[in-house]
């Protein structure tokens, strides 16, 4: 596969060219290596796992990604260039969202604002203009609540957004964590287990808006997450780590018949 | 009944986000502003001018100011005092310098003197929180009153190391004294009311819009709003500089349009205790809750001092300097433990109410 051509995916969709690429990446917290000389690359319009036993560095690869940690050794190739070190808002600005592990939405405000909080980078408005609510201050709120309605109506939590979003149950708090993320209209969306912690019928209404949120918006989408069935089924390709280093990248059928893949999950006699 | 809210609907994004979503609010608030502008004025009598209404308006905009900084962007401070301090000797500094500078502009724009320094003492926030920067701000605190004491030239080499505010007249005000011995409390008044009001409309504006979600995604979840594409330290000394501005605005008039005069100290701790403590029983993150505190904590004393003599009870004045401590002190531990979200919190609850009246939900 070379960096401009696509490919097709099993259902028929179809995927661009590289939109990030790390390579070699190595994190180090002291003498723990967390990640060790991972390379791979996250294509326009797929949905990418990464997968692995816990403390494999998923989420670390995740905090590499949106700028939390600096690595080591490696680079980050984006849209073609290698991305220079930078602060995690900037990382935001250039188009990459996320949710995290644990639920981390403002909880002292209501859904609606948080989604509206989404969309701050793309508020442009002057502090002048914002104290006198006139101008373009006053355009963009109603601009851009247009756009976090729209991601409201889409992930069906119209009834709640005026609800402070302290007194939501876990599963519409990841769906708001979710609403946020997409309002930004990232050309990359991060998801840091997405599923974690859910019932069955929450886990299927978030598989349902991932694909929805690919296939309607053409988001590209990585996500870490531990349900095997639920990655096999929503992802294109995944990487698989174990103890920081890569052991298996490709299709989920491929994946699943790796040998040194059953054998970091289902161990192996040293 | 009286707060129905139902056949208010709204059709375009720009009704859902108008000021007062619901009407009757508006009603409401415009009652306030009909009472503060046009019948207070002619009904005070000078002691209920300069013990209650000009102050609790003083007092009320400190506590908006602090509030933009601790109730909505989460950074604790110590040092409002001091800050006022900064607005109330850069007017002074000022209007000694340029005489013919009309006193109300000076006024506001001493503001921007202590929203530097307010700056410069927030840098600290970008390492530190809670704790450990109400110490840093406290610092502050200490050493702006110190300043102020030392540095001869603030108060103009004056033997007796206050300032002192002289005569002055305003455009603002028609040409009538606004400052100094000669001004009268109703023009006074209105000027501090004028300024509060603006001031008031503008934050209100600020904190709704976009600068104001960042402040409150940089309060509730500092990390998720860096990842989210906020500026912490953009955030952060952007509440500390509209925080102290608001802050020194209420410290030149304090001095300028109350008091009269200034001795260092007036700026130390206490004040800064004070204005916290209107914050906190108003309600932090509320612009309402500034003025339910100020009323309560500057009319409280008054109350104590009028009222018993009134029914016939007589009672010396240390003893309502004693009652008033014990009861804001009591008031303050019966909030932080029943209703940590102060006086807004509980009108809030009270207007909930009343939109669904007679029914319970």
């Amino acid at each position: 596969m070379k960096d401009t051509e696509g490919y097709i995916t099993e259902d028929g969709r179809k995927i661009g060219g590289v939109v990030m690429e790390m390579k070699n990446i190595t994190l180090k917290f002291g003498g723990v290596n967390a990640i060790t000389d991972i390379s791979f690359d996250i294509r326009e319009g797929e949905i990418r796992a990464i997968i692995g036993p816990n403390g494999a560095g998923k989420s670390s690869m995740l905090n590499v990604i949106s700028g939390f940690y600096i690595p080591q050794e490696g680079e980050i190739w984006f849209h073609g260039k290698p991305r220079p070190q930078m602060r995690p808002y900037e990382v935001a600005r250039q188009g990459i969202a996320r949710t995290f592990q644990n639920i981390a939405l403002f909880e002292g405000m209501s859904v609606l604002d948080n989604v509206m909080t989404g969309r701050l980078t793309h508020m442009k408005s002057g502090f002048f203009s914002q104290a006198i609510w006139k101008g373009r201050a006053e355009r963009e709120e109603i601009a851009n609540r247009e756009i976090v309605e729209r991601v409201i109506d889409f992930l069906e939590i119209q009834n709640i957004r005026k609800t402070p979003v302290a007194g939501l149950s876990y599963g519409l708090k990841k769906r708001v964590e979710l609403a946020r993320a997409l309002a930004a209209e990232p050309k990359l969306l991060l998801l840091d287990e997405p599923m974690a912690g859910m019932n069955v019928e929450e886990k299927e209404d978030m598989c349902r808006f991932i694909l929805d949120v690919n296939d309607e918006f053409g988001t590209t989408i990585a996500l870490i997450e531990h349900d095997m069935g639920v990655v096999m089924d929503l992802s294109d390709r995944v990487v698989v780590m174990d103890y920081g280093k890569k052991i298996g990248d490709g299709p989920p059928d491929e994946v699943r018949s790796n040998q040194e893949v059953i054998d970091a999950y289902l161990g192996v006699q040293h | 009944m009286f707060y129905r809210t139902a056949g208010q609907f709204k059709t375009t994004y720009r009704d859902d986000q108008a000021l007062f979503p619901i009407r009757q609010d508006g009603v409401l608030v415009g009652i306030f502003l009909i009472l503060a502008w046009a019948v207070l004025p002619f009904v005070a009598s000078e002691f209920a001018f300069q013990t209650l209404l000009i102050p609790i308006l003083i007092y009320s905009l400190a506590a908006l100011g602090l509030n933009v900084l601790t109730g909505y962007a989460g950074q604790l401070s110590l040092g409002t005092a001091a800050f006022m301090g900064v607005g109330a000797y850069a007017c002074y500094k000022m209007l000694t310098i340029m005489p013919w500078l009309d006193p109300v502009i000076a006024i506001l724009l001493s503001g921007f003197f202590s929203a530097g320094i307010g700056v410069a003492f927030g840098i600290p926030s970008l390492r530190i929180k809670g704790f450990y920067l109400a110490i840093a701000t406290l610092a502050a605190q200490f050493f702006l009153v110190w300043l102020f004491e030392k540095w001869a030239w603030l108060y103009n080499y004056n033997a007796s190391g206050a300032i002192q505010v002289p005569n002055l007249t305003s455009v603002a005000a028609g040409g009538n004294y606004v400052a100094g011995p000669l001004a009268s409390s109703l023009t006074q008044y209105y000027i501090v009311l004028g300024i509060v009001t603006l001031l008031t409309i503008l934050t209100i504006n600020l904190t709704r819009g976009t600068l104001g979600r960042t402040w409150k995604a940089t309060r509730d979840m500092d990390f998720a709003a860096e990842l989210i594409g906020i500026n912490l330290m953009r955030s952060k000394l952007s509440a500390f500089a509209v925080s102290s501005y608001i802050v020194g605005v209420a410290g030149a008039l304090f001095v300028f349009c109350w008091r009269g005069a200034a001795e260092p100290n007036l700026f130390d701790i206490p004040l800064s205790f004070s204005i916290l403590f209107i914050a906190i029983i108003g309600g932090l993150g509320s612009i309402l809750g500034n003025y339910l505190g100020a009323i309560l904590i500057v009319g409280l004393p008054v109350v104590l001092n009028t009222v018993p003599p009134a029914l016939g009870i007589p009672i010396s004045s240390a003893l309502v300097e004693h009652l008033n401590l014990m009861i804001v002190g009591g008031l303050i531990i019966f909030f932080l433990i029943v209703e940590p979200h102060g006086l807004a919190r509980l009108w809030g609850l009270a207007r909930q109410k009343l939109i669904v009246w007679p029914f319970p939900y």
